[in-house]
């Protein structure tokens, strides 16, 4: 029997019954993702889009409700643009770049996300996580039209793994009773509490913050502009901070830190609730309630994101305080990471240790965001009567001096890390702008009629900027494409700003989820064919 | 004679920040985070050297903007 444990938003695949279900012996496949969430869909496609099979299960038969992850970053608008899937997303989301903050009854300052043109997609935009996810699925349905290999199975629930060396058995049950596949590669894209972490007695350990936030999502018609607000120690006193944040279909995410020791179910009743909210609307505002939840949470991660043929992703492997939107952002980031070393090692076009870089790059990125959402949590939440004394010292003098203002945290939010000096990353060859140093995620810049990052795709690329290069460049089996592009097709100069800096061109060896590899001034075959032999663990 | 900076002028504010709440908590009761905190300040006061950048300073932490709109 398989029992709901949360109801649903969208019911996007419903049971149906596979036919590996009556075969004798269990089907092996080559990729296996455990949990239908946003990161193991978003895996799926890219997987699937890149000619490769993959399973997908999940105990559920569609998408949970809550809006739950509400901020959906420029660098994940990015990687769904690869996918195909960001059109809807921007259609429906709301973009934002200002935030403010205040401190009782005073603005302390506001801030602007993206202070700077050219980029195709906005630092943020808010929306749902049910839609964010539908939106996936909905393209991974298009894309099985086209002929993608995904398959997604509702209420396959993964009761037991058995790992061997170059598969792992998974028992499965379903509401027509229990099969067995095999995978070449296991992926467990099944939430903070991952129940494959469990299966395979991994631990997970970290800093427990002792503090609750209330989550309600009203529905009202208000003026407040599209700007995300944030209060210490609001006058109002709803909470000891509160967000206010807005979302598509008027809807409006407000988050209240009601602290430790509170009654839960007390604290989730509908007039408590509403009484919150009228203290900090004030009386008269009409509103609905959509959605409320209390959550607490811990800053942890896996010791290691791989386990011979299984990996982790997303809140399976690590989690952090909400402070950021480092959360399904970062689940992305692992995606965008392992999909592209998964179809090579595969495609037997890379070695295995390739897949050790995911663990290298990605925990690297994971204690990044533990790091920042920990320094979030303790400026939101000061744990002692100093810090809480510091704290608010600092918004006091935000208020006038600037240079307070970069001290005040309430929550840094989410760009996505440098990979700099690790296994995979190149040398720099060129000593240009920084932002665009060997290991950065590729800044996005205005060419021609469009922009650089959907030209560069998702495959191995050589970015010749004002340089020559040949077309394609093939190391034990892995080709590099060449991108030639001048900085003449950007008048704004952003181009030449964000990857040539002083320098006349510039040749840019880039992997295929658009981190630099390693730079150059000008073509050099040896060095390149060097770098691209490092970027899939070949060095 | 320079006048009191109060545009951002520390490299790394978060690391800083934290390393600043670190050295406080790590002192105990609150006489122990007085003295460490006058300690503190002569250190910095001495480092920065100008008197009248100090007394600017010393004008600018009585401020309270709380107070100032009671």
């Amino acid at each position: 029997m398989i029992q709901d444990r949360y109801s649903l938003a969208f019911r996007l695949y419903p049971y149906a019954r596979s036919a590996d279900q009556d075969a004798t012996d269990p089907v092996r496949h080559p990729v296996v993702i455990m949990g239908g969430g946003p990161v193991g869909v978003a895996l799926a496609l890219d997987l699937g889009l890149q000619g490769i099979p993959v399973v997908v299960l999940d105990d559920h038969e569609g998408i949970g409700q809550g809006s739950r992850a509400i901020c959906f970053s420029k660098r994940t608008l990015e990687i769904c643009d690869r996918y195909g899937a960001a059109g809807p997303m921007l259609d429906k989301g709301i973009a934002w770049t200002l935030g403010k903050v205040f401190h009782d009854d005073r603005k302390v300052f506001e801030f602007n996300l993206l202070p700077e043109d050219g980029h195709r997609f906005p630092a943020f935009i808010n929306l749902q996580q049910p839609w964010f996810e539908k939106f996936l699925i909905d393209r991974v349905r298009q894309a099985q039209a086209e002929g993608a290999p995904i398959a997604l199975r509702g209420r396959n629930r993964v009761d037991a793994v058995a790992p061997r060396d170059d598969h792992v058995l998974l028992d499965i049950t379903t509401p027509e009773g229990p099969y067995r596949i095999a995978a070449d590669w296991l992926i467990g894209c099944d939430g903070a509490s991952s129940p494959l972490r469990g299966m395979l007695g991994l631990g997970f350990v970290g800093e427990v913050f002792k503090d609750s936030f209330l989550i309600a999502d009203i529905r009202m018609k208000a003026d407040f502009p599209t700007e995300r607000w944030f209060w210490f120690e609001p006058w109002f006193k709803s909470g000891a901070s509160t967000l206010l944040h807005r979302q598509p279909d008027d809807i409006w995410r407000v988050d209240f830190q009601i602290g430790w020791d509170v009654d839960r179910a007390e604290e989730l009743k509908e007039d408590n609730i509403r009484r919150r909210l009228d203290a900090m609307l004030g009386d008269g505002v009409g509103y609905d309630i959509v959605w409320s939840s209390i959550y607490t949470f811990q800053c942890r991660r896996m010791e290691r994101f791989r386990h011979g043929r299984v990996l982790f992703a997303g809140d399976a492997a690590h989690q952090v305080s909400p402070f950021g939107a480092r959360g399904a952002n970062s689940g992305l980031q692992d995606v965008d990471n392992l999909g592209w070393k998964l179809g090579m090692v595969i495609r037997g076009r890379a070695p295995e240790a390739l897949l050790d870089s995911y663990h290298e790059e990605r925990a690297h990125g994971a204690d990044e965001n533990i790091l920042h959402s920990t320094r979030a949590t303790d400026f939101i939440t000061p744990k002692t009567p100093i810090s809480h004394v510091f704290r608010n010292a600092v918004l006091d003098l935000a208020e006038r001096h600037a240079f307070a203002r970069p001290l005040v945290n309430s929550g840094r939010l989410s760009v996505p890390c440098s990979y700099d000096g690790l296994s995979l990353t190149g040398v720099d060859g060129l000593g240009g702008p920084d932002r665009t140093r060997p290991g950065s995620p590729c800044p996005d810049a205005p060419l021609g009629d469009g922009f650089l990052l959907p030209r560069l795709g998702g495959d191995f690329v050589i970015l010749a900027i004002d340089a020559e290069a040949p077309e394609t460049m093939t190391q034990d089996g892995v080709t590099a494409r060449r991108l030639a592009v001048s900085a003449a097709q950007d008048p704004s100069g952003a181009l030449a700003a964000r990857y040539l800096g002083a320098a006349p061109g510039a040749v840019y060896l880039i992997r295929p989820d658009q981190h630099v590899v390693a730079r150059w001034a000008q073509y050099d075959e040896t060095a390149l064919r060097a770098a691209l032999r490092r970027a899939c663990a070949k060095e | 004679m320079a006048d009191l900076i109060t545009d951002p002028n520390l490299p790394d504010p978060d690391g800083f920040y934290a390393e600043l709440i670190r050295s406080f908590e790590a002192q105990g009761d609150d006489a122990a985070i007085r003295a460490f905190s006058a300690r503190l300040i002569l250190l910095l006061a001495n480092h920065v050297g100008d008197r009248a950048v100090l007394s600017r300073a010393l004008a600018e932490a009585a401020r309270n903007p709380a107070h100032a709109r009671g």
